[in-house]
């Protein structure tokens, strides 16, 4: 069994290492398309955030939409103590005399150097989490009393609270009310050289964090917060602090959800209140339905998918003329096909009812697609190159679209509540369990 | 008073606003335990489709128009949405009631481009008339007796009608309902139409008001409207109106008093003293599980 854990520990730490290694090349190479970048860095933030609300909605079971909030206050400790101080009075022009007049990372810099520039960063992103988790402990308090969509509406109001308290006038000194913060250290700032790590260290600060939380729910916590979610009841009865555990949980979460803020201020290198609406809350949970609620792995997996998709690979979508005949054929097949798929999908989904059931649906869907085909066709005789549909914001819809799919008819995600490796490995994990539970009845 | 005066009345107004979307919350959530997120989105598609109505007919044909187009479209996302996860365990409802809004405000952005719209001027509810010394538009005095009658009518069909008492009886206890042979699905339906077509004519008042529309601007009125049912006590439908005068007053005076940066934070701290002081609501009746 040891010398089991001992090679899982090797083949993983192997894993890492390629990635790292991987990801510096990225980093480096002239050939890398900049979305690519863009991609990884937003999807491994998006990760860790999608992670820190899977914990609570996936393994406490606490429908909590505040995520945005404790990201907001995560970003704007993490802003507000980073900024240089000779930019301060430019940055902080609405306000006389605004700013902290010192810069974490800044001070140490100068004294250590390249390194201090990292340990300064490393304490203002724990700085910016313990921020967000001093507020969710303030909130939990009396929020945490309340159950499933009553919680979630109070955790919403309470991000739009935040979202208010930031951009109040008598905190302008240090928040710079509704204006933006910028200047502060990002990812861009960090290069040994002439060698830049601008992906490397959103994947390691990311990493560790989400390292954490597994470790977490692997716990005798983790445990407690899997019971909670199953059954309340029969949890208290098993002896476990019904208060305690979902306050810990909730900490926890918006602790993780506060770095990640932070990262998100670096990725962004600027920080303004607007962007941490509701819908970025939104956007994670429908992450995290996606990837599968309880399921760390699909809400890693889902996040890179999302951020992706709305990024970069759907983008075409977003274009309202295609430059040749060749991009015109394309687009009429992959639109057809995607009509095609959804109409057989909706016929899979009705297979077992019975017809006078399903007419209505059956009609209506074969009218939808026939009409939508009809317009593909009559585009691919036509002689225009301008895209029907097609321009911007187009994008947005079939994306939503997509997900309004998943969730009704995917209702489990990617990953269900399983894990990847558990996945690659189901066949040796049932033989071990086997052979354990035969060693234990010896 | 003069001072006092024209804050109580646009708080009247948005509050009568605010209570005509709440009602399709109240509904809702009565009978399908659902908080509808889309619904503050198909109020904003009834100001958007009302942007558009209006700039091609007169308003005698736009208005209704835009009511029955807005009635179509909630029954439509309660149908697609909603109704394959009425077995589905209740947080997948909510899920999908976020994507839904998702998905409007995405289609919304992509018709109009994320330009904010102007919202025409409907002729004599715009006008300006002169109250007590203080000038304001007729919608302000209309809006409330507006809210009024509708809610008083609303309350006739659902104590008075079999419809009315077939909603009754499925908020009670929906799968009894069923057995005794109430058609859920039609009830539900009819739910949807009386909640969207309320939140049509509450979009008119509310942005003959506000002069522009864009995708997201129904979310925070819509998350204002579900806290006046809260605050009411979700189900019942007088507790919606009386909870959203309510907030509508108090925002009015607490945006006169320039602390408008908290007008927002003061309704979402409602919600958490009234859930912990008295979680039915003023006039909820008291259900065990609900909180």
């Amino acid at each position: 069994m040891k010398k089991n854990n001992q090679r899982q520990g090797l083949i993983t730490a192997g894993i890492v290492i390629v990635l790292l290694a991987v990801l510096v090349l990225l980093d480096n190479a002239a050939w890398v398309p900049p979305m690519l970048l863009t991609v990884l860095r937003k999807g491994v933030i998006y990760a860790l955030v999608a992670v820190s609300m899977n914990l609570l909605n996936g393994f406490t079971g606490l429908f909590s939409l505040g995520q945005a909030g404790f990201m907001l206050l995560g970003a704007y400790s993490y802003a507000v103590l980073t900024i240089p101080v000779e930019n301060q009075t430019a940055i902080y022009q609405q306000f006389k005399n605004g700013g902290l007049h010192f810069s974490i990372t800044e001070s140490l810099t100068n004294v250590m150097g390249e390194f201090g520039t990292l340990i300064g960063v490393i304490i203002c992103l724990i700085i910016a989490g313990a921020v967000a988790a001093l507020f969710a402990y303030l909130i939990g308090l009396p929020v945490l009393r309340l159950k499933s969509d009553y919680l979630a509406i109070a955790t919403l109001g309470f991000a739009e609270i935040l979202r208010a308290l930031v951009q109040f006038e008598k905190l302008g000194p240090v928040t710079n009310g509704s204006n933006l913060l910028y200047g502060f250290t990002s990812f861009s700032n960090f290069q040994i050289g002439t060698l830049h790590l601008g992906t490397v260290m959103p994947f390691l600060f990311s990493g560790a964090c989400i390292w954490i939380v597994v470790l977490l729910i692997n716990s005798t916590y983790g445990r407690a917060f899997k019971a909670i979610r199953d059954d309340e009841v029969a949890a208290e009865a098993m002896g476990i602090n019904l208060a305690k555990h979902k306050r810990m949980s909730f900490v926890i979460s918006s602790f993780f959800a506060g770095i990640s803020g932070g990262l998100l201020a670096m990725y962004q290198a600027s920080v303004q209140a607007v962007t941490f609406k509701s819908a970025m809350t939104y956007e994670i949970l429908l992450i995290v339905v996606i990837g599968g609620i309880g399921s760390i792995t699909g809400s890693i997996l889902a996040s890179f998918l999302f951020v992706g998709c709305s990024e970069w690979w759907l983008r075409f979508l977003d274009n309202t003329t295609v430059v040749s005949l060749n991009g015109k054929i394309a687009s009429v097949i992959v639109i057809c096909v995607a009509i095609v798929g959804v109409v057989a999908l909706i016929f899979w989904r009705n297979r077992k009812k019975a017809f006078a059931d399903k007419r209505n649906t059956i009609f209506l869907t074969l009218i939808v697609g026939a009409v939508l085909l009809a317009g593909q066709i009559k585009f691919a005789i036509s002689s225009s190159l301008q895209l029907p549909l097609l321009r911007s914001g187009f994008r947005m819809v079939i994306f939503s679209i997509v997900i309004m799919i998943m969730v009704l008819f995917f209702s489990k995600g990617i990953m269900g509540d399983r894990e990847l490796p558990d996945l690659l490995q189901k066949r040796r994990n049932a033989k071990a369990a086997k052979a354990s539970k035969g060693g234990d009845a010896q | 008073m003069s001072r006092i005066l024209p804050y109580l009345l646009s708080g009247i107004s948005v509050g009568g606003q605010y209570a005509l979307i709440s009602i399709g919350y109240t509904m809702v959530y009565g009978i399908l335990r659902l908080i509808n997120f889309a619904h503050g989105d198909i109020f904003t598609v009834a100001g958007l489709l009302m942007v558009y109505a209006a700039a091609t007919m007169p308003l005698y044909i736009s208005a209704p128009l835009v009511i029955i187009l807005t009635i179509i479209l909630g029954v439509l996302v309660e149908k697609v949405a909603y109704k394959p996860l009425r077995t589905a365990p209740r947080m997948s409802v909510m899920i999908s009631a976020i994507g839904m809004s998702y998905l409007l405000q995405n289609t919304m952005w992509y018709l109009t481009g994320g330009l904010a719209k102007k919202y025409p001027t409907l002729p004599w509810i715009s006008d300006k008339i002169n109250v007590g010394g203080t000038t304001t538009s007729r919608v302000t005095l209309i809006t409330p007796f507006l809210t009024v009658i509708l809610v008083i009518f609303l309350v006739m069909l659902i104590k008075k009608t079999k419809i009315g008492m077939a909603m009754r009886a499925a908020s009670r206890d929906f799968e009894t309902a069923q057995l005794m042979g109430v058609k859920v699905d039609s009830v539900v339906s009819f739910t949807f139409i009386v909640g969207s077509g309320l939140a049509a004519v509450g979009s008119m008042l509310y942005f003959t008001n506000y002069a522009t529309v864009t995708p997201v601007v129904g979310a925070m009125p819509g998350l204002k409207a579900f806290v006046a049912a809260v605050f009411g006590g979700i189900g019942s439908i007088p507790g919606a109106v009386i909870g959203g005068f309510i907030i509508g007053i108090c925002e009015s005076f607490i945006k006169g008093a320039s602390w408008t940066t908290f007008s927002d934070a003061f309704t979402f701290g409602l919600l958490i003293v009234i859930l912990g002081v008295k979680p039915t609501g003023l006039f909820g009746e008291s259900l065990t599980e609900k909180v």
